[in-house]
């Protein structure tokens, strides 16, 4: 039981599953302010990120293909945070 | 879960190649291109109204929406546990795991059923305020997605009973089990988005 909970694919879910509870608690422990807003984002893009490597299964897959998702990734997780970073911090309020 | 077999380990060996369609690819990065636009476009307009944004969040509840991110995420792992399992051969254990992952996406649907009852039965719907604007159309057209592809599965899941998946057939599997995964991927940025960044 113990191996196939350590397998690649459960050990993913596992990660993505206590990922999911962590911002969760961070966000019903009543934490805020811009700090608590850039780590959920970054780990919605830790997140993202396992799923395109071993759900989507492209870690294996043609870099082209690996490096599209991923570029997209990217992107759009950089857009996202600049854009909050710049609504100004004195707002980041609970 | 014991009767099911293990799932292959990944292959670090062997040589690189695009699990499922190239079409169903091009077609998950326009719809993650679009998709892209939505965060972007939702984020901006909470640029400039970051108190309204805040304040009608606290509407929504946080914990269905993790609920929902825990069903979409377990849903994804069962669903690339039955290609795994179609890639070695197992056909029997690949029915079980995409029936495991249809319940999960229908029991998403469910829980959003309940979440839009709530609101709308409280008075908020998508003319409120520009919060729940995007809260309605972003999560809407993201169930939409979630509806697709729960049928593409249970054509899959079909498939799969008639053992038309195996260690030389997962093309038609893969490329299911891709659209789906994109499904739980959007969902990770739409929880973190809407019910989570203050």
């Amino acid at each position: 039981m113990v191996r196939w909970v350590l397998m690649p694919l459960q050990r993913t879910w596992l990660l993505l599953v206590g990922a999911t509870v962590t911002v969760l608690w961070m966000r019903e422990d009543g934490l805020a302010g811009l700090t608590i807003g850039t780590a959920t984002l970054a780990i919605a893009y830790a997140k993202a990120r396992l799923v395109i490597l071993d759900f989507m299964e492209l870690r294996h897959a043609p870099l082209l293909w690996r490096c599209l998702l991923e570029g997209w990734l990217l992107l759009v997780s950089s857009l996202i945070v600049t854009i909050y970073a710049s609504s100004g911090a004195a707002h980041h309020s609970l | 879960m014991n009767a099911l077999p293990l799932p292959a380990p990944l292959s670090p060996a062997s040589p690189r190649r695009l699990p499922g369609d190239r079409d169903v690819w091009i077609f998950i990065c326009a719809e993650l291109f679009a998709f892209g636009l939505f965060f972007v476009a939702y984020m901006h307009y909470r640029s400039v109204s970051v108190a309204l944004f805040n304040d009608s969040q606290l509407g929504l509840d946080r914990s269905l929406g993790a609920l929902n991110t825990i069903l979409l995420l377990t849903s994804s792992w069962a669903v690339v546990s039955a290609v795994r399992a179609a890639r070695l051969g197992r056909i029997v254990a690949v029915p079980r795991y995409l029936a495991f992952g249809i319940a999960l996406g229908l029991a998403f649907m469910v829980v959003k059923y309940f979440e839009y009852g709530a609101k709308l039965n409280a008075g908020i719907t998508v003319t409120t305020d520009m919060f729940y604007m995007f809260y309605f159309c972003l999560t809407g057209i993201h169930l939409m997605h979630v509806v697709a592809g729960t049928i593409v599965l249970f054509v899959i899941w079909l498939n799969a009973r008639a053992h038309l998946y195996h260690t030389g057939n997962t093309t038609g599997i893969e490329a299911g089990a891709s659209y789906w995964h994109m499904v739980d991927l959007l969902w990770i940025f739409l929880f973190a988005l809407l019910y989570l960044l203050r």
